[in-house]
């Protein structure tokens, strides 16, 4: 399988803190790539490394064969890398309508169809064109954060958590929503919340304490309850 | 009646002025979160340029297009080399704009001397005339109608084209604009010359409204445009010019019936806001 991202040995700072020690990792063209790990192991930075938020300090970030470690993250993002924050990123004063806009980078028949299919995946998007980001609820904020990376041509889209603070039955929409995404393109999937993971995710990486320290395939994982208890708290 | 009509007219003139400036101001902080104290040095470089062009070649439009100019390239030049190198340390963005405002207003002194210069408005915005009872200064109404058409314009660019759709994204949240794939800082400069021609534009038009142009006036004027970003919301347009309309005419009225208090009715409505409203009349929501 041929490698899309590829990170190797990759550390990164925030202010005088060192967060990320020795990062790791390959994401493979297609499918659902998911790093798993406690809270505060390193994930988000991981995932703002990548778009280079938080600059790597050392080691290399490969995409498409080419290193994007030094570049700025708008350049990184029109590399063909869609970002999903943990916190949504949503401009709340914009309307739903406007922060879709706002992320087109063209307005072809390409952008035009993925902006169709996002709409019918999510139909709240539609009825709440004209209403304001910021008085959406949190799902469907989600829902927007998702829809706005998906609607350019990106390769590669990175999540962060995105059922954080959602009820279980908009956890279970978002999860089907990725689902039907990962048919089309190749995801990075930062989850805490390990049912979501498991039933998405096709290949894991475990990250502690700012470094990779274990991979694998996911149905493994699930088998492996030493590992699931010692890594990720789950008995 | 026409005394109120005539304070008013005064107010919302004054609101414009200080408008223009305070609109750049408050797209510089809400965008860059710089605190850009160098501003009423593009106000006064404009003003000085401006009117030592319109009084070469007596055509006050041509001075008004020179002031235009000249904000636009003093703010390049502050953005690249005052503003750049300080870009999220607010201690260091006061310390150096605010000697670079300095810098530029003895550089008034040197360049264009250090007295004062009287400025007349031109012919054809000189003089009065009346409605019923109530007298209406020609060149008041031009200002309050280039401060009209300056938002209309501006609100346009920012609700109905792209870039200014970036430029809204952008006060709300830098950090995801340039994740969808914009580069910001391209933006921070464009918004940054804007903003500097705004102010320019400001100065030009005070210039004959005021009767006469000194190099301190800027500095004076910027504080005023800052009580103006702070109650009207930092980043916020629409505030700003709420704001500016309503310091104005309470600085026009005040000084017609209090006028010990004229220059404290400001800092009492800034005090005010900031007490109950601490994040300005309007919010920009994240």
């Amino acid at each position: 399988m041929n490698s899309l991202l590829n990170l190797n040995q990759v550390a990164a700072n925030i202010g005088q803190y060192h967060i990320l020690h020795d990062i790791s990792f390959e994401v493979p063209s297609g499918g659902v790539t998911v790093l798993l790990g406690r809270n505060g192991a390193g994930k988000t930075t991981t995932l703002r490394t990548i778009m280079g938020l938080n600059p790597a300090s050392k080691g290399s970030i490969t995409f498409k064969n080419e290193e994007i470690s030094r570049l700025k993250p708008h350049i990184i993002a029109n590399r063909g890398i869609g970002y999903v924050p943990e916190d949504q990123g949503i401009f709340g004063d914009l309307t739903v309508g406007e922060n879709i806009r706002v992320a087109m980078k063209k307005e072809d028949e390409g952008t035009t169809k993925r902006m169709e299919w996002v709409l019918e995946l999510f139909p709240d998007l539609k009825k709440f064109w004209k209403k304001p980001g910021g008085q959406l609820s949190g799902g469907q904020k989600q829902m927007l954060a998702i829809a706005r990376a998906y609607v350019n041509e990106n390769e590669l889209l990175l999540i962060d958590e995105p059922s954080k603070g959602l009820a279980p039955i908009i956890v279970e929409k978002v999860m089907d929503s990725i689902n039907q995404m990962k048919e089309k393109t190749t995801i990075l999937l930062v989850e805490q919340n390990f049912m979501m993971a498991s039933k998405i995710g096709d290949q894991f990486y475990i990250i502690d304490d700012g470094q990779t320290i274990h991979n694998g395939q996911m149905e493994e994982l699930k088998e492996d309850k030493v590992l699931m208890k010692k890594y990720l708290g789950i008995s | 009646m026409d005394l109120i009509f005539s304070l008013l007219i005064n107010g919302l003139a004054t609101g414009m002025l200080i408008f223009l400036l305070a609109a750049g101001l408050t797209l510089i902080f809400g965008l860059m979160s710089v605190l850009n104290f160098a501003h009423g040095g593009l106000f006064i470089w404009g003003a000085y340029t401006g009117v030592w062009f319109y009084q070469m070649t007596n055509s006050f439009f041509l001075g008004i297009i020179v002031a235009i100019i000249t904000g636009l390239l003093i703010g390049y030049v502050t953005e690249r080399i005052i503003v750049r190198p300080v870009y999220g340390n607010h201690i260091q963005q006061i310390l150096i704009t605010l000697g670079f405002m300095l810098v530029l207003q003895e550089l008034i002194k040197v360049v264009f001397g250090p007295q004062q210069i009287a400025v007349f408005p031109p012919e054809w915005l000189s003089g009065s005339f009346l409605v019923g009872d109530v007298v209406l200064i020609k060149y008041r109404l031009f200002i309050i109608a280039v401060g009209i058409l300056v938002f209309a314009i501006c609100m346009f660019i920012l609700k109905k084209t792209r870039i200014g759709l970036i430029v809204r994204a952008g006060v709300i949240n830098k950090e995801m604009v340039q994740s969808l794939g914009i580069n910001i800082r391209l933006v921070f400069m464009l918004v940054f010359m804007v903003g500097a021609a705004l102010a320019a534009l400001s100065g030009i038009l005070h210039a004959p409204y005021s009767g006469n142009l000194y190099a301190e006036m800027g500095l004076e004027f910027s504080i005023l445009a800052f009580i103006v970003v702070v109650i009207g919301g930092m980043g916020s347009f629409t505030g700003s010019l709420l704001a500016a309309l309503l310091v104005g005419l309470a600085q026009a009225f005040m000084a017609y019936y209090f006028p010990a208090l004229s220059l404290a009715v400001n800092m009492l409505l800034m005090t005010i806001v900031l007490v109950f409203r601490p994040q300005g009349l309007f919010r920009v929501k994240g």
